[in-house]
């Protein structure tokens, strides 16, 4: 299916990228307040599905050529590793390590491992999400 | 080792993960599996001496103290069950390499199996209700897949069936999560066992126990609530339904197994009383299912449901013996089902259909398939010394003991009936003359068997080896018994 909705194209390409940020943000904002990877992988996911309604399938796909099925991997590979790594340290699972960090730009800056277990979420949720929405989109 | 007990759980799923980077290369999809599985096998072993050497084990995740965080608990009865669940996909894993077929195998049917297991395992080894909810929820997602894998016309129409009544039991499930958590003010289970022993087991949490009975009863198959298994288990290819036959319902089963031993077991005139009565409902609807089919699938299935009954009714004792055989017959049951189920799939390979009466006098061409069904069906029966006996001995004394003559005397019929339907699948398909069949090849036929008979002599050595096994079980039954070690164990801490 070919559209020519010129309008819902343009402001597509302006609303993808401020959603997209967004997301990022939400992620980011996980660790005190509400958010993370879950929301933040699903409003990432409705970016990506509003560049499918503006455009189609195929320019979407060339656009972003990721395989998400991969995706879950990484996103699953990521979340368990960083819980797994209180394995090497003989604490119970799942325990988070956290210190407060003197960054560039951003000051002083609390880095938490629980971050890196989020983005694995996040992967997933986008990962998954995707498969679903295109297996269903794909079908006619 | 803290982290230990999660390492039956975490190698399944790490090994999943992995599987989902190379879908179509099929030899490395079997080799990766199995080599999962057996570093699985080999930690739940070491889960076991620890176990047996220094108790119960417990961890509670993230470091948060224990009735907040999630406690996984790891006690002689949740151990033994992760092991037997290891081994039987072991053995379902490598039965598939000749019986799935290429176009499952490219679509991701290794890792489902690997991601229901993960769900299997941590149901049998999570101390808090709601985790226990979201393992359900991981194992059910998988066996969705399974179930619906391949897209014939009949999976399409019963996993409709199969997820319609999942997921209304998983509302259920959550529902009653949530009314337990609004009285009790806990999802832990130690700490729920405790506080409910301190406030007394009023009329409400009584109702929420019969809630969580009937939710498990759901996914255990109990009566009336087993009207959607038959179809649903017999819809999948044979492989599938050895690991939903011997695996899912015993989820079930576990899971109504701590609710009346840990959570409620200050009302047994009630909440006992009704398990029981529905125990032997149980049995006498599977004995008439397993002699109304002339279908090998239908047959076995509604043994499942018999032996559903029987380890309840024991559970519903509540006395050493009701509980200790319970427990044993548990496990001899998982083993048996995977491997009748897997020597059903020989028969159908080699005959090409699954009706009685359409086969026969396999006994001259395949007497190594007969000779091992005439072991594996002798033994679900319980004849000494094969693996379904003591359990069963230990489970009517138990009845005996408590006073339930007539319960006893029903669980001791319904044994011959159970041989009967085995017997009869034994006379029909394997004595008299010998029909046309539509053969397999000797490769096909060896790759499908080895494994069947490995499995059948696991049973084999689980029933000879009763003597050393006991202690296992014994300490298993006294956790159940006495519910206080298990709570101890996880909140002491």
């Amino acid at each position: 299916m070919k559209s020519s909705d010129v309008i819902l194209q343009t402001a597509t390409k302006v609303v993808f990228f401020l959603i997209f940020l967004f997301a990022i943000h939400i992620f980011f904002a996980g660790h005190y307040t509400p958010g993370g990877g879950f929301v933040g992988g699903l409003l990432t996911a409705s970016a990506i599905v509003l560049l499918l309604l503006a455009f189609d399938l195929k320019t979407v796909s060339r656009a972003l050529p990721f395989n998400y099925t991969i995706m879950i991997a990484i996103g699953l590979l990521l979340a368990l590793g960083t819980a797994s790594a209180s394995i090497l340290f003989d604490v119970p699972f799942f325990t988070h390590a956290y210190d407060y960090f003197d960054l560039p730009l951003f000051g002083e800056t609390s880095l938490h491992s629980a971050m890196l277990f989020d983005l694995g979420v996040y992967l997933v949720v986008v990962g998954a999400t995707m498969n679903i929405i295109l297996t269903i989109g794909s079908d006619d | 080792m803290t982290n230990l007990l999660l390492f039956p759980i975490l190698i399944p799923i790490l090994t999943a993960s992995v599987l989902l980077f190379f879908p179509k290369r099929i030899a490395a999809q079997r080799a990766v599996t199995v080599v999962g599985l057996v570093a699985s096998i080999i930690a739940a072993l070491f889960l076991l001496r620890t176990v047996m050497t220094d108790g119960v084990q417990a961890v509670t995740l993230g470091s948060w103290p224990a009735p907040f965080g999630i406690s996984m608990v790891s006690d002689p009865l949740s151990v033994s069950l992760v092991l037997t669940s290891l081994l039987i996909t072991l053995g379902v894993v490598v039965y598939s390499f000749r019986s799935i077929g290429e176009g499952r195998e490219k679509y991701f049917y290794y890792p489902a199996i690997l991601f229901m297991l993960t769900g299997i395992n941590g149901s049998f080894t999570t101390g808090d209700i709601f985790n226990l909810f979201v393992f359900f929820e991981v194992l059910l997602l998988a066996s969705y897949l399974l179930i619906v894998l391949g897209g014939e016309k009949r999976q399409l129409r019963e996993s409709i069936k199969y997820i319609l009544v999942n997921v209304v039991s998983s509302a259920f499930f959550v529902t009653t999560v949530a009314m337990l958590y609004s009285v009790v003010g806990s999802l832990n289970m130690a700490d729920i066992a405790e506080k409910v022993t301190e406030i007394g087991q009023s009329g409400i949490l009584t109702v929420i126990a019969v809630m969580l009975i009937l939710v498990f009863g759901l996914k255990g198959a109990i009566f009336p609530l087993y009207f959607w298994l038959p179809g649903s288990y017999a819809a999948p290819p044979v492989p599938v339904l050895a690991l939903f036959g011997a695996l899912l319902t015993k989820v079930g089963v576990y899971a109504i197994i701590r609710t009346v031993t840990l959570l409620f077991p200050h009302d047994p005139g009630f909440t006992h009383e009704l398990l029981m009565i529905l125990a032997i409902l149980t049995v006498i609807a599977g004995c008439i299912g397993a002699l109304a089919y002339y279908d090998l699938k239908q047959i076995v299935i509604y043994n499942i449901i018999i032996a559903v009954g029987v380890i309840l009714f024991g559970v519903a004792q509540m006395n050493m013996a009701g509980l200790e055989g319970a427990v044993f017959y548990l496990i001899h049951d998982m083993l048996i089902k995977a491997g009748l189920f897997m020597l059903i799939g020989v028969i159908i390979a080699i005959t090409g259909t699954s009706n009685l009466r359409e086969m026969g006098g396999l006994m001259k061409t395949y007497p190594g398939l007969a000779w091992t069904w005439l072991v594996a069906a002798f033994g679900l029966a319980g004849i000494p010394p094969l693996s379904g006996f003591f359990g069963k001995l230990l489970i009517v004394q138990g009845a005996f003991e408590a006073d339930n003559l007539w319960g006893g005397i029903i669980i001791l019929a319904s044994s011959l009936i159970v041989l009967l339907s085995v017997i009869r699948i034994f006379i029909h398909a394997f004595w008299g003359e010998p029909m046309p069949v539509k053969g397999t090849s000797a490769g096909i036929y060896r790759g499908l068997l080895i494994p069947a008979v490995l499995v059948t002599a696991l049973t084999v050595f689980y029933g000879v080896g009763t003597e050393w096994l006991r202690p296992l079980m014994w300490d298993a039954a006294e956790i159940l018994h006495q519910p206080s070690i298990y709570i101890d164990a996880v909140l002491k801490e």
